[in-house]
């Protein structure tokens, strides 16, 4: 019965294989926002667990200063040197400032620290539900008459949208402090006439659109995190891929989302 | 706060009259087109111990999961005292989840708390309970099991054995209506196991609560039941007593109590 030839068979399988795709991309979708949904659903009944979140504000804010301060501060001192160099070229090295205040609010500060936090924070919020779920602790907890989503992603989630927010706000202070300090103490610049241009073009809906920005990253970044670990299947290798794609899928949400808040908010 | 309740106070430990407490109705679950379990239909008597054997994949674990309601069925009822499960809220569920109390495979103990927390987790979640009404009712719930002095040992300083039995002291830390154990002494020596049914058959005598155990072990089954089910390629297949289920003449059962491997796998 093999008489179908082998170019249809090959066209079967190549179809096959988009369908498969397309439909764990709807599968991924669908579990997004059932995380999104259950967890606004829960977010709002008794019991509220104050020591969970701030256990978990402290492990993704505090915990996260040094990672996230570091990144905007280098950010800021690699585009102060590298903006000089090119303003300098047409006498607009005054302006330095301005582009390195007006980038890192708007667009740099909320992107890298969400990406930071989605490295740090939404892998390992999929290992921890990840192997909660194949050691069957989130089985016990619904066993316990225990909602986990409550117990467990509502915190979280709440947690990462809350702490995104006032990191990017010390991202940006940091940021700015790292160019100020490559223009006017490696370059020689006014520091005055630095400190003027740095607010000179900035508004303070430039500042707030960065922190929504922020807020949403959160969101998607930890119920991203969230939703692969609690529907991990497969063991400790599960845990691994389910680590590894919520990175990869976080970062990459995160990046187009960037687009469509920017189109929105600006 | 002290372990009462029927067999605490004297009363004959065993079924009682009446509806069950738990009744299965024709339930069906299939997971990626794979039939799980086909059409099972079983009822538990309050009080009763009831225990379900079978091979690995025969659906044992599903089955388990779905009278806790852990798994939606694909069609079929699950009765608990009277309310459909499959037919519940999820707030409603969350109630009737409260009359069990349930132990897994490996004890599915927190590993980010102490023996003592997790004991009291759901003491600290459901009642209000003081710090040291809890203490103490840890303390009884784990010399229930015979453990002392552990509370402060992390779950990875237990043996497995011990992983069991604080799983079962926290099964029991509400005083559950119903007591459900997922394989309880799989991956145990000999005599370990023996010690967890033990600890297992002692929690019927003071607690007088309604079991149903899966196992695949069947000393054990034969120790802890008052009624034994065999489950086979997702159907009941056999509901008896110990006593007549040990001279069933179906060849695989005889298979399965001998521990001899059926033809067709040995092909």
């Amino acid at each position: 019965m093999s008489a179908e030839p082998a170019v249809f068979s090959r066209a079967e399988a190549f179809l096959e294989r988009i369908g498969t795709n397309g439909l764990q991309v709807f599968e991924e979708v669908g579990r997004f926002f059932y995380i999104l949904h259950t967890t606004i659903y829960w977010g709002f009944r008794r019991p509220f667990d104050g020591k969970q979140w701030v256990r978990q504000m402290v492990r993704v804010g505090v915990d996260s200063i040094p990672v996230v301060g570091l990144t905007a501060m280098f950010t800021g001192m690699v585009m102060a040197l590298q903006m000089y160099r090119g303003f300098e070229r047409f006498h607009a090295e005054g302006y330095v400032a301005s582009v390195v205040s007006l980038s890192l609010t708007r667009e740099l500060a909320p992107v890298l620290a969400a990406l930071m936090i989605a490295g740090r924070i939404g892998s390992s919020l999929a290992a921890e539900l990840g192997t909660m779920r194949v050691t069957e602790q989130i089985d016990a907890l619904y066993a316990m008459a225990t909602e986990p989503i409550q117990y467990l992603v509502v915190p979280r989630v709440g947690a990462t949208t809350a702490m995104l927010p006032p990191l990017v706000a010390l991202a940006n202070g940091l940021g700015i402090f790292g160019g100020y300090a490559i223009v006017v103490g490696l370059l020689g610049a006014n520091p005055v006439q630095y400190w003027d241009k740095t607010f000179q073009y900035l508004a303070l809906n430039d500042v707030f659109s960065g922190l929504i920005k922020a807020a949403v990253f959160g969101l998607i970044l930890s119920v991203t995190g969230c939703s692969k670990g609690f529907f991990t299947t497969g063991g400790a290798e599960g845990v691994g891929r389910a680590t590894t794609s919520a990175v990869v899928m976080a970062s990459v949400v995160i990046l187009v989302s960037d687009f469509f808040l920017t189109k929105i908010l600006f | 706060m002290t372990v009462t309740g029927p067999g605490a106070n004297g009363k004959k430990v065993g079924p009682e009259p009446g509806p069950p407490t738990i009744a299965v109705i024709d339930l069906w679950k299939s997971f990626a087109g794979r039939n799980v379990l086909c059409g099972i239909n079983l009822e538990v008597a309050r009080g009763e111990s009831f225990v379900i054997v079978g091979g690995s994949g025969a659906g044992k674990s599903v089955l388990l999961k779905h009278i806790i309601g852990l798994i939606a069925p694909d069609r079929g009822n699950i009765i608990v005292d009277g309310e459909d499960l499959t037919q519940s809220a999820p707030a409603r569920c969350l109630e009737i989840r409260r009359k069990f109390g349930m132990s897994f495979q490996e004890g599915a103990l927190f590993d980010s708390m102490n023996v003592f927390e997790n004991i009291a987790f759901p003491l600290r979640r459901h009642t209000a309970m003081s710090e040291g009404e809890i203490a103490e009712r840890v303390r009884e719930c784990l010399a229930l099991v015979h453990l002392e002095g552990v509370e402060t040992k992390a779950t990875n300083e237990l043996s497995g054995g011990m992983r069991r039995r604080v799983g079962f002291a926290r099964a029991i830390a509400l005083q559950p209506e119903i007591l459900l154990f997922d394989e309880p002494n799989t991956g145990l020596d000999p005599i370990t196991a023996g010690v967890v049914d033990s600890v297992i058959v002692e929690m019927r005598e003071h607690l007088a609560v309604t079991m149903v155990t899966i196992t695949h072990d069947m000393k054990s089954a034969f120790r802890i039941a008052d009624r034994v089910a065999m489950l086979r390629a997702g159907q009941i297949v056999a509901d008896a007593s110990p006593e007549v289920f040990r001279s069933l003449p179906d060849p695989y059962i005889q298979k399965f109590l001998a521990g001899e491997p059926l033809e067709e796998d040995v092909a």
